[in-house]
């Protein structure tokens, strides 16, 4: 097994730039880094594949994910207001594919979550495909995969 | 418990801390009235386990609850249905866990006690030494009575309850109005998502009839709607009411234009359809069918409450469990149509991703506020919940209802009384 180190550096870097944007709430920045036609999914069965004939926790396009960001920044959701912060890690990287065109990532997450004193935890796989570009990547799909993801979740005021 | 002590003593029961307009906070907290609710609610009336769509085929099979009891609604080869308990009768272990699938039986992993998908007992793993002792006969799978209408299957342990049409009574007519959102096709389940929250199932109960909080609650999902969507959510002012439909069941209808979805087949195609109108003439259906599925896309313009664990709200299925007393559980059911286009059924599924679910745009705001009023309701010894918004503003509906306003808790009165009148119920199990 060959590991190509300074691919794998690249999307390392990229995806825990993500990862603190959006620990941080940074979520305009957050929004450029995606390709127009991207796709940010968290399906209910983890074992699917096609997520548009499919009921998903969320399936957003560039238009829902500009609606989602604004709804979080309007100041106007109460449950986002009671969201105080989340920390996550990410680690266990492994390139499954690479073209010309894209590289699919897996990794691993733990997101912490901590709202009205109550900390949430939240592991999840995470799948990327990523579109190189001259100075790093574009988000073309994410797909989160919680582990309990056909179980009975608490409510989500932040982005995965 | 210091304040379910000193209730006990003034003797206020849970059929006590309903009165016409408000409800005692204690009917949130208090874990002998939830244990009381299990069995003099839960246990002596229909409860709602799922759609037939659910179990489309011989085989097919899908768990739930009625009340706290693991059941397993299935379809037996002759296509009937079944509702079993999910309790092997030889040491108890569950036969089927998963929330849905197909299996030709129901095996005890323990000791390999098989059962049909009717619940008879089929093979028992050597059997020599329950000769003259058991006879297979008599230990099926506990069943219940249960009953259907238009799909909708409920389920119940009072063997002699009436037959569930006439506990539906005046919600018939609405449940037949709910389902033409299939748009000339069958009713079918898309998909659910499921999300608890730290409350009294009550909570949940009366949320559905309540028009007043949407504007107010929900403000961040309506600043993400175009105008004119926007504009239709705005009925708080419009010709909506709130009709008390007996048996604790209500309707609230807040978009009167969107009751019947077969009317009115002849208005324009709205802005935010027009992608899913021109899908739909891709997948080559005619005009009058495009407006048909346009409209059916929607959803109804109502809520419509049945008492005590489901709702068939707007353009789902929101059913509650009650898990203790201060934890619920919850499922929003997606529905489409059974054959529709493929791309009614997908905007079906993207609609109800954007307001439903953990990840929705409306539920976390609800579920936020149902949290509070949890916590809230360990404020204080005393304390009274309002239930009595629009009491002097009441007529009554054609059909013979009370009825109020769109934002008034005419909905909530009515289950609230239902609760009570079972509550009040002595010695019933």
């Amino acid at each position: 097994m060959t590991i190509n180190m300074d691919l794998l550096n690249k999307a390392t870097a990229f995806i825990w730039y993500e990862a603190d944007l959006l620990d941080h709430q940074e979520y305009q920045t957050w929004l450029s880094l995606w390709d127009t036609k991207g796709l940010y999914i968290v399906p209910t069965d983890n074992n699917e594949t096609d997520y548009e004939n499919t009921l998903n926790l969320a399936l957003d396009d560039a238009g829902m994910r500009r609606m989602r960001v604004a709804r979080l920044e309007s100041g106007e959701s109460v449950s986002a207001g009671a969201a105080s912060s989340t920390v996550r890690m990410v680690s266990r990287l492994r390139i499954l594919e690479e073209t010309a065109d894209y590289i699919v990532v897996r990794c691993a997450m733990t997101l912490n979550e901590l709202r009205h004193g109550n900390l949430v935890t939240y592991p999840a796989d995470l799948e990327y495909r990523l579109k190189p570009t001259d100075d790093g990547f574009m988000i073309d799909r994410k797909v989160v995969k919680l582990m309990h993801s056909d179980g009975f979740l608490r409510t989500v005021s932040f982005i995965f | 418990m210091s304040e379910l002590i000193e209730l006990q003593n003034i003797s206020l029961k849970a059929a006590d801390m309903v009165e016409e307009g408000r409800v005692h906070k204690a009917l949130y907290s208090d874990p002998e009235i939830f244990e009381e609710e299990l069995d003099k609610v839960f246990q002596n009336t229909w409860i709602f386990i799922g759609h037939e769509s659910e179990v489309p085929e011989a085989g097919s099979f899908k768990t739930a609850f009625v009340g706290r009891h693991p059941v397993i609604l299935s379809r037996d080869r002759k296509m009937n249905l079944h509702v079993l308990l999910n309790r092997c009768r030889h040491r108890g272990a569950t036969v089927c866990e998963g929330r849905k699938g197909k299996t030709k039986a129901f095996t005890c992993p323990y000791h390999g006690w098989g059962y049909g998908l009717d619940g008879g007992l089929r093979a028992i793993p050597k059997p020599e030494e329950y000769e003259g002792v058991i006879d297979k006969n008599d230990l099926p799978l506990e069943s219940l009575r249960h009953e259907s209408y238009q799909g909708l299957v409920f389920a119940t342990f009072k063997s002699d309850i009436e037959p569930l049409e006439d506990f539906l009574g005046g919600a018939k007519k609405w449940i037949d109005l709910f389902i033409k959102q299939g748009g000339g096709y069958p009713l079918k389940v898309l998909g659910e998502h499921r999300f608890n929250f730290p409350g009294n199932w009550k909570i949940q109960l009366e949320n559905t009839t309540d028009a007043y909080h949407f504007p107010i609650i929900h403000k961040s999902f309506i600043s993400s709607l175009d105008d004119a969507t926007a504009d239709i959510f705005d009925f708080l002012d419009g010709d909506g009411f709130v009709e008390d439909l007996g048996h604790g069941h209500s309707v609230m209808v807040m978009i009167p234009d969107l009751v019947d979805l077969e009317a009115d087949l002849d208005q324009p195609i709205p802005a935010r359809f027009e992608e899913l109108a021109q899908a739909l003439r891709d997948e080559g259906q005619d005009e009058e069918q495009v407006k048909r599925l346009v409209r059916a896309a929607h959803g109804t313009g109502f809520n419509l409450n049945l008492f005590p664990n489901v709702s068939c709200s707007m353009a789902f299925f929101r059913v509650l469990r009650p898990v203790s007393v201060s934890l619920t559980e919850i499922q929003h059911v997606a529905i489409g149509g059974e054959g529709a286009p493929v791309s009614f059924n997908r905007k079906r599924m993207r609609l109800h991703e954007h307001f439903q679910g953990p990840m929705g745009f409306g539920t976390p705001d609800d579920g936020e506020a149902w949290e509070r009023v949890q916590k809230g309701s360990m404020a204080g010894k005393d304390g009274w919940i309002l239930v009595n918004r629009g009491m002097g503003n009441l007529h009554t509906s054609k059909d013979g209802n009370v009825a109020g306003a769109v934002c008034s808790e005419t909905g909530m009165r009515g289950a609230y009384q239902k609760y009570k009148q079972m509550m009040a119920a002595k010695g019933e199990k």
